[in-house]
């Protein structure tokens, strides 16, 4: 097995030598330590060595070559064996090793599919893009993970063909901000607060600063309108056995439990063992996908005097009309006294609204984002109204259902409505509750 | 142009000023009869004499202190400081002193002198043989440091720093010495300080670097080209004053920098020109300044394949380089 000896670094800042002698010649014998050649360089002459003991078999570099540090001069055939011991030590560590070639690329095929770095722009590449009014959704990325470099920025510039921005609304962009808690939300539409409406003060006017809470309304309202396609149907229920029960049991309940009786949890109960029916209901727009949610955890609107929240009943199907009329005065309460947790207002899947509160009979409710609907419940007001083919005083409800038409269909919205409608008006006087 | 090796062009600068300056000396250890250790100083002292070449005692303290009285009084004299890890014990004078006379004194005095220092390792010098220390003093106002990397730069340089009023730190990359050889002008020249130069144009990845490593991008640079990877690097020849112009021209080339340096990475130049960069070239970023230096260890090891693995080379740059062009 051959060794190679290579030129010796021979000095601080020395780079090269010259072989000036070769002292031994190829065929001659050599015992390890034992000086080959004489060499100059610019500062020193000196010998070189044999790193190991056996035969020299090459000369590489002539008599009168310079050659770098580090390169081969002769080969020396190691003798005897137990020669991976006696492996020469490079003469040299300083030279510059040449770049590995044809190292892999880091570009292989498994990265061609990744997008992760898709979205992260650099500051040029935004910046380019806004200069440009370049749409960066739209644009091929060749960096590591799909990022689109200012390269590419650049080459669409260039070409002059690109795609222009005002495609996707700003709501759109909002809508991605998904499943946030919700401090407020449901009712009247609210102002949007990112554009300055171009409004003019008159004297005598009163200008009121926005509370966080009023820009949180106004913007989550914005976004469900922009984002949602809302669709609305109502349908009316006659509840006039609900309003004797209740009438029936209001006052033992209050003795008994402490608290009101009111028609929340009737509604919420009718509510909750149709969305059981219908789990479309119950579910949430994914973009490319409809989540079905198993837990059926109920937003209910609680209004106070300047804001309006939406508290959640977590795992409403689990509950009774009194566990029920129990949750959602407690969260009543709390909203009142302003104690709402973040955990209170996270988690809804679906709105029970009950603008019937305030004297309301019907409504158009904004969609609790991003919820696929909600149902208010307007007041209960007596009706002459064609009963057993009789003119009768009955007691009618109208129920208001607003809805995510990405979600939902009107077949659909209707039978669940249809199922609500049936539950309530199954109620009698003397219903266990 | 003939063609001249790195240390030679330091010879050439000091025996042409001399010739053309009476009030320039050499001064150093082993400076005059020996030739100095690198042979900067070779032939000097047959040729202006033992006044003018000056072998001193193995006092760096006052090596400097020397130079200092010496220029403040009107000379122009060129110390050595035989390795730059041997400045330590002259730090004092040169903070202390010779950069902060021409402030203290307001204007009343100044140090023209320049004090030379070889550096860096990959000799296998070890400890006391391979530091890097510009960054001991970039961030010392009153000193220009000035750190070439061709032979031409050399030379250039080196006149330009004697000519220069007030104290200049001349950092010559020793294995640059005999590795690195160049054309220089056989008419007289200079380079000015505080300029950086573009080395080669490209449109992928910025380098900027200085010294040693410079060579290091401009071979990764030749190899990547065969990739389709186009490396456009910068010189910065002079680190204080830093040519921030020449910075953030080079970063606006392409918005991808990596900064070379053979200094530790913590504390060494590359940060501070990072630092420049985010602040006033934000928005031509395409990815993080990146940095390829030194490991944070405490000495240049003597162990073959330790100091191997301390040192970059073009290996490690090619790959710096090529990660940021992926990016």
């Amino acid at each position: 097995m051959a060794t190679d000896i290579t030129m010796p670094q021979l000095g601080e800042s020395v780079t090269e030598g010259t072989i000036t002698k070769w002292l031994k010649q190829p065929g001659d014998s050599v015992s390890k330590y034992e000086p080959l050649c004489e060499v100059a360089t610019d500062k020193v002459n000196a010998e070189v060595p044999a790193t190991v003991a056996g035969t020299l078999t090459e000369i590489v570099t002539g008599e009168g070559q310079t050659v770098e540090v580090g390169e081969i001069i002769c080969r020396v055939a190691e003798a005897g064996e137990g020669a991976d011991h006696e492996k020469a030590p490079p003469a040299s560590f300083a030279e510059e090793e040449p770049p590995a070639a044809g190292k892999e690329r880091a570009k292989s095929d498994a990265d061609a599919g990744d997008s992760s770095m898709k979205r992260r722009y650099s500051p040029a590449v935004l910046r380019l893009a806004q200069e440009h009014a370049i749409d960066l959704e739209q644009v091929e990325g060749t960096g590591k993970g799909g990022r689109i470099t200012r390269k590419d920025i650049q080459k669409l510039i260039d070409s002059g063909e690109f795609p222009q921005t005002g495609a996707r609304s700003e709501a759109a962009q909002k809508a991605e901000k998904k499943e946030e808690p919700q401090p407020a939300k449901t009712g009247q539409p609210a102002p949007a607060q990112q554009q300055q409406p171009d409004v003019q003060t008159e004297p005598g006017d009163k200008e009121v600063p926005l509370s966080s809470v009023r820009k949180t309304i106004a913007q989550r309202m914005v976004t469900s309108k922009h984002e949602a396609p809302h669709a609305w149907t109502m349908v009316q229920a006659d509840v006039t056995g609900l309003v004797k029960l209740r009438g029936k049991r209001k006052e033992d309940f209050k003795k008994r439990e402490g608290i009101s009786l009111t028609y929340m949890p009737f509604f919420i109960k009718a509510v909750v063992d149709s969305l059981k029916e219908f789990p479309y209901l119950n579910s949430v727009w994914g973009g490319d996908r409809i989540i079905l949610k198993k837990r059926i955890n109920i937003s209910i609107a609680v209004a106070t005097e300047d804001a309006l929240y939406v508290p959640v009943i977590k795992n409403a199907d689990e509950k009774s009309i009194l566990g029920l009329a129990k949750a959602v005065h407690r969260l009543a309460e709390k909203t009142r006294a302003g104690k709402l947790t973040m955990e209170d207002l996270s988690g809804g899947t679906f709105t029970v609204n009950n603008t019937g509160s305030f004297g309301s009979v019907a409504s158009q409710p904004i969609i609790n984002h991003p919820q696929a609907a909600i149902i208010s419940m307007e007041s209960i007001v007596k009706q002459p109204v064609i009963h057993d083919d009789m003119i009768a005083v009955r007691d009618l409800v109208n129920l208001c259902l607003s809805l995510d038409h990405r979600i939902l269909d009107g077949l659909m919205a209707g039978r669940f409505l249809k199922r609500v409608k049936e539950r309530l008006e199954a109620y009698g006087p003397d219903t266990p509750i | 142009m003939p063609v001249i090796s790195y240390i030679e062009a330091v010879t050439q600068a000091l025996r042409e000023e001399m010739q053309r300056d009476e009030r320039v000396f050499v001064l150093g250890e082993d400076v005059g009869v020996r030739g100095g250790v690198f042979r900067a100083t070779a032939g000097l002292i047959e040729e202006f004499g033992p006044e003018r070449v000056l072998d001193t005692p193995l006092t760096e303290s006052a090596i400097a202190g020397v130079s200092i009285g010496a220029s403040v009084y009107g000379m122009r004299p060129v110390a050595e400081m035989q390795f730059a890890d041997f400045i330590m014990p002259a730090v004092n004078q040169i903070v202390s002193e010779a950069a902060k006379m021409r402030y203290r004194s307001n204007n009343s005095w100044h140090c023209p002198l320049v004090i030379r220092a070889p550096y860096g390792g990959g000799v296998h010098g070890a400890l006391y043989h391979s530091q890097s220390v510009e960054k001991i003093f970039t961030g010392v106002p009153g000193l220009k440091i000035v750190t070439p990397s061709t032979p031409h730069d050399v030379k250039g340089l080196l006149i330009s720093a004697i000519r220069d009023e007030d104290p200049v730190l001349f950092f010559e990359h020793k294995r640059c010495y005999r590795l690195i050889k160049g054309e220089v002008p056989e008419e007289e020249y200079t380079v000015p300080i505080g300029k950086a130069e573009v080395k080669r144009e490209g449109t992928d990845v910025t380098v900027i670097s200085y010294g040693l490593t410079l060579h290091f991008a401009l071979k990764a640079a030749e190899e990547l080209e065969k990739e389709g990877i186009s490396v456009h690097v910068l010189d910065l020849r002079t680190l204080i004053p830093l040519d921030k112009e020449a910075v953030l021209e080079a970063v606006a080339k392409t918005g991808k920098v990596l900064i070379i340096h053979e200094d530790n990475l913590t504390g060494g130049f590359g940060g501070e020109v990072s630092a420049i960069i985010s602040e006033q070239a934000f928005f031509e970023l395409d990815a993080p300044v990146r940095r390829l230096a030194g490991p944070d260890v405490p000495a240049m090891p003597y162990s073959p394949p330790l100091e191997k693995e301390f040192m970059l080379n073009p290996e490690k740059v090619t790959n710096a380089i090529r990660e940021l062009a992926e990016f």
